[in-house]
């Protein structure tokens, strides 16, 4: 099954209108509305909740005042770095100051979400208003307005490395450049926004949690420690997931500890369910960064020095640290030889909504600064930028490669296996690249502007610090495999089918695959950073192995043969060469737990079996043995696994509407082993897509005074399918040593490169500089006809 | 995301419809396909204490009708019948061009034409080439009816020369004959509203010149209809036609800027967006 082109198994459910989403729990549930701060800065001065307290329906109103313990203390900071020099994440519900438009103030429980909003309306909340700092670069400077009442400046963390001598290399340097790049704010936007539903059954004060999230056992861990219970006391459930591309994997967001607080307080179900309105003011957004590049070349363009100087927006808060500039840190060199590079970066806070990873989590802005400096490089120094490229790519034989600064997990970032150059001239193959400059020319001729653009990127995928797999065999024959992260439609029914339809010799359709129940799987981390084909799905393989070690072990006994002579195929163990022995892999569960009670009829082999051990004197369980054939396995990676990809553009400007219009679009990519093409054919197609949003369509815009101007999506522009032209996708495939299934992730992939390759493309068009992500018409109008009304 | 609490009324006559809205008046909106009105009371940027659902009225035509030279449009002929009947094809082009433009399919299947005109967006096709076309709503209240031409039916951004207790109970527009026409726009994405769109007519004349009519989309307050000096068929291929829609572009246009586009951006396209119509539009006419 590995390797094959196995179809998705959700497909149907999810198609057809057979999802089961957090919403479409309790239906009966309460549920909650928010009062959010109209204002990006200002101190609450008084709320007066009297006119939602007569709201029929209304069943409480809740303010800062009423949380106590630690609802009451600021959310959690996620994921701690040693560089956060000012830490800062929001309240549940604001306590004095409100730092974004957007930020929670009053939460209101009502019998159902209309009478929520009706209450919601009449409450009263007086503001002082502050001056808000949105603009990034000024927020940076010495003296800017203070997006906190009273913090001495906007830095809420520094971080910078040095590898080899940069000062050293670029006093050296036979050309040296500076250039600044900037890419702009974006939001994941999954097609579901968040969602909550708590039930608290006070009998047994169990809390069960249903929650739109990449990361249930986490939701778990936290609440349990909130409430100050024990984990068996808490169960999340992250059902079926309508996207997240990032934006679910922070935790926590206000709503996700107080639905379940509302719920214990109240005694009844509650829900909440964010609208879209929500989801652009209090969900994260990510991208925007401003760097500032030095770089020193020798005359054939090879990279002498590096060195990158940005600022990264992290919102009005940095509840999840400063992963998302330290991942462009670590992966802006890309699949090049940097021997003297050093970053050094300010995450800056601004009266915004914070910001987190989205699908890319600071590649692409990486590869943006690297692929723009590649391209202008060559362009200075009048040489072809694949040269360029060429010269300066890492080797085959130089992996395991070590690219000398620190990685996201606090390793060093060691690439485990690639082939750039390969991929690099496969791509140039595909496009057509030789021919490409008498096709440019003859466009030219006809009045038509044709650009092409390259761009290559690594991506670490794969981190820890683990995953785990619950794997079971039923009487039915039927196996179960439960791994703890939750799914937003990438086929884990499928891939994780696979895997254990193999190690188990069973049919892929006897393999039920279930995703982010705590109460299957308790341990786990969540899906995000493209890590649960290379985490969990090697925690799989394993869990799936031991349980056919005692397969084949059990089996062996039964059949009177040697452990090696046993083999697992179609859904049966049997003595190697002897089809007529097989035993039913169902059965042999079964027979596997020794019944003392013998309850139906297949239970009576069971039953049978036991006396039998008994009358030879042995113990029914084996020592070491467990009832039935199953399994819990773990699989905690050492460090990352770098998966890479090369992609070329071919656009054209209309004359006429400075529209882009992509002409053709390849895609080189490799992930490692694939498991499943069709899969990863999808994920790199709909990272694209992606990517493509954030090259043309998506930014998020913000006014001068903090308020968003497009949070709908009628504004805020994903493309549509009619915006998307098929890319030409081409896979090469280079094992990762590091695991045992030789995988690589591949869920971002597709995103990184394409700002960055739409960039070199329009930049080849216009024949001028492009240092600035997203494009929009509007931009390549004012480029094209800078003055006087339009000519 | 949900309305403000307002008394639903479903009534099944037009004559109902006239009572409820004289007893309601300006507490009152009419539901038609509630492709916009729904999106309006649910971010509550209007909360009206009335909703008059008209979809359960008996007895309504829900395709164009040809009445002596004027389609006649119902007030729940929906986008999608209007686009796909066969009436529009051959007396309307320009109705079924302009309709190919708006929204997607989904939103055509619910959203009505007669309430695209009432809802008077000045961004939205439809008003444009009712404006085009010279089209005329009938309006009627329980005071009784009246006609209302285009040029007099468009006030300004979403709004309308309506009395709170009339609504359009019909939409006329005059068949298209030997007029040809073509529509032009971009969108940032296909089915958006656009950044700029025109509708063109052109009308043969004696001597073989031509008369082009444009009426924009999303250019100005309200759609108008704009008619270039007389052309010839050499005028209309070469730059005559381009000066005469520049000097339109320049002087009868109100675009403004937007997070999307400038106004400068957008008389940009107004002009090269006019030209592409109007071009197009003389084009269908020799083929006649
Ligand atoms: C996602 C989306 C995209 C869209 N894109 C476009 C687009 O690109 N171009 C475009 O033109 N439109 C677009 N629309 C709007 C759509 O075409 C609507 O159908 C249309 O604007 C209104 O028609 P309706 O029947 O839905 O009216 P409703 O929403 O029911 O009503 C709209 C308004 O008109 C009033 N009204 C309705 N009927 C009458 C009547 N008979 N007499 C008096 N008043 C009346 C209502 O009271 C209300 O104020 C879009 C809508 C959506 C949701």
């Amino acid at each position: 099954m590995f390797g094959e082109r196995v179809e998705r198994r959700e497909d149907l459910r999810l198609l057809t209108g057979g999802g089961r989403y957090t919403d479409d729990f309790e239906h009966d549930a309460a549920q909650a509305a928010f009062v959010r701060s109209e204002h990006a800065h200002a101190r609450v001065l008084d709320v007066d909740v009297t006119g939602a307290l007569e709201v029929d329906g209304v069943l409480g109103v809740y303010t800062h005042e009423d949380l106590t313990g630690g609802f009451a203390a600021p959310l959690p900071l996620l994921v701690p770095h040693e560089g956060i020099v000012r830490p800062r994440t929001q309240y549940a519900l604001a306590a004095e100051e409100v730092c974004y438009a957007g930020e929670t103030i009053v939460m209101v429980v009502a019998t159902d979400r209309y009478v929520a909003e009706d209450a919601a309306g009449r409450i009263r909340v007086s503001y002082e208003p502050l001056e808000a700092i949105v603009d990034l670069a000024r927020a940076a400077d010495a003296g800017a307005t203070v997006a906190h009442a009273g913090a001495p400046d906007n830095i809420a963390g520094r971080v910078s490395e040095e590898k080899g001598d940069v000062d050293g290399a670029l006093a050296n340097a036979p050309h040296v450049f500076e250039w600044r790049f900037e890419i702009e704010r974006s939001a994941s936007t999954p097609m579901e926004g968040r969602a909550v539903v708590a039930r608290y059954d006070e009998r047994d004060g169990m809390l069960m949690v249903y929650d739109s999230t990449q990361a249930p056992t986490g939701i778990r861990g936290g609440l349990a420690a909130l409430f100050g219970v024990d984990l068996e006391r808490v169960q999340v459930l992250a059902p079926d997931v309508g996207g997240g591309f990032g934006v679910k994997v922070m935790q926590f967001y206000p709503e996700e500890v107080l639905i379940p607080w509302a719920a214990r307080r109240l005694g009844t179900p509650v829900k909440w369910t964010e609208d879209r309105r929500e989801h652009f003011i209090g969900s994260n957004h990510e991208r925007k960064q401003i760097h500032h590049v030095r770089v020193g070349c020798d005359d054939d363009g090879r990279i002498l020095a590096f060195e990158t100087r940005f600022v990264h927006d992290s919102g009005a808060y940095c509840p999840y640290g400063l992963i998302v500039p330290v991942i462009t840190s670590a992966q802006l060199p890309g699949p090049y030889k940097l021997e003297n590079y050093r970053y050094e970066f300010r995450a800056v806070y601004t009266n915004t909504v914070s910001t987190s990873p989205y699908r890319g989590a600071g590649r692409p802005q990486g590869a943006f600064v690297m692929e723009r400096t590649l391209d202008r490089l060559a362009r200075e120094l009048a040489l072809d930028p694949v040269d360029v490229r060429r010269r300066n790519l890492i080797q085959p034989d130089e992996f395991p490669y070590e690219v000398g600064v620190t990685f996201q997990d606090g390793g060093p970032t060691v690439y485990d296996s690639g082939d750039y150059p390969r991929g690099l001239e496969l791509l140039l193959d595909a496009v057509g690249y030789a021919g490409f400059a008498a096709e440019r020319e003859r466009a030219a001729a006809e009045g038509r502007r044709l650009g092409l653009g390259l761009g290559c990127y690594v991506e670490g995928t794969g981190i820890g610090p683990y995953e785990g797999a619950a794997i079971n065999v039923m009487g039915d024959g039927t196996v179960t495999v439960a791994i703890g992260l939750s799914t937003q439609g990438q086929a884990h029914e499928t891939v994780f089918a696979q895997i254990a339809a193999d190690e188990l010799g069973v049919d892929v359709e006897r393999v039920q695959v279930s995703t982010g129940d705590t109460r299957r799987i308790g341990y786990g981390v969540g899906t995000f950073a493209s890590r649960s084909a290379g985490v969990a799905g090697n925690a799989v393989k394993r869990a799936a192995r031991s349980v056919r070690h005692q397969a084949q072990e059990f089996a062996a006994r039964l059949l009177e043969a040697a452990v090696d002579d046993i083999e697992l195929a179609d859904g049966a163990a049997r003595v190697k060469g002897s089809p007529q022995s097989a035993i039913p892999l169902g059965r042999l569960a079964l027979v596997a737990n020794p019944l003392r009670y013998a309850y139906g009829a297949e239970a009576t082999e069971a039953a049978v079996f036991a006396r039998k051990a008994y009358s030879s004197g042995e113990a029914p369980l084996h020592e070491d043995a467990t009832p039935g054939l199953n399994a819990v396995e773990y699989y905690s990676p050492r460090s990352g696994v770098f998966g890479f990809g090369m992609h070329a553009a071919i656009v054209e400007i209309d004359p006429d509407t400075c529209n882009l219009l992509v002409r053709r679009y390849v895609i080189v990519h490799d992930c490692g082993r694939v498991i499943n093409p069709l899969v990863v054919d999808g994920q790199v197609q709909g990272g694209f897509a992606q990517g493509l949003g954030g090259a043309f369509f998506e930014r998020i815009v913000y006014d001068d005074t903090g308020q968003i101007q497009n949070a709908s999506f009628m504004d805020f522009l994903i493309p549509y399918a009619t915006e998307v032209p098929a890319p030409e996708l081409h896979h090469t495939e280079t094992p990762s040593p590091s695991n045992e299934l030789g995988v690589k992730g591949v869920g971002e992939a597709g995103a990184i490169a394409v700002p960055a390759v739409i960039a070199n493309a329009v930049a080849d068009a216009l024949e001028r500089p492009i240092d600035s992500m997203p494009l929009s018409p509007l931009q390549l109008f004012d480029m094209l006809h800078p003055d006087g009304n339009g000519r | 995301m949900k309305p403000a609490p307002f008394a639903y009324h479903r009534p099944r006559t037009r004559e109902e419809v006239d009572g409820l809205l004289a007893e309601f008046g300006g507490e009152a909106k009419i539901l038609a396909g509630g492709q916009s009105l729904i999106p309006i009371l649910n971010m509550r940027l209007a909360a009206p204490a009335h909703v008059i659902d008209i979809n359960g009225l008996a007895d309504e035509l829900v395709e164009p009708a040809l009445l002596g030279g004027t389609v006649t449009i119902g007030p729940l002929v929906r986008h999608a019948a209007a686009e796909g009947s066969q009436l529009t094809a051959t007396a309307l082009p320009l109705l079924a061009q302009a309709l190919a433009y708006v929204a997607h399919p989904a939103i055509r299947s619910r959203g009505t034409v007669v309430g695209s005109i009432a809802h008077a967006d000045p961004a939205a096709e439809l008003p444009a080439a009712f404006a085009a076309l010279e089209g005329e709503a009938r309006v009627r209240s329980a005071r009784g009816s009246r006609s209302i031409a285009a040029p007099d039916l468009f006030v300004s951004h979403l709004e309308t020369s309506l009395e709170e207790d009339e609504w359009i109970e019909e939409v006329r527009l005059p068949v298209q004959g030997v007029r040809g026409s073509a529509v032009e726009e971009f969108a940032r994405r296909h089915g958006d509203y656009a950044l700029c769109g025109v509708v063109a007519l052109a009308e043969p004349r004696a001597g073989s010149r031509i008369v082009l009519a444009l009426a924009y989309i999303g250019m100005g307050p309200a759609p108008v209809r704009l008619e270039l000096p007389e052309l010839t068929a050499s005028d209309v291929a070469g730059d005559a036609l381009e000066d005469a829609v520049r000097t339109l572009a320049h002087e009868q246009l109100e675009p403004e800027d937007d997070i999307h586009a400038s106004a400068r951006y957008r008389r940009w396209l107004a002009e090269r967006l006019g030209v592409r119509a109007a071009r197009r539009a003389a084009g269908a006419l020799e083929k006649h």
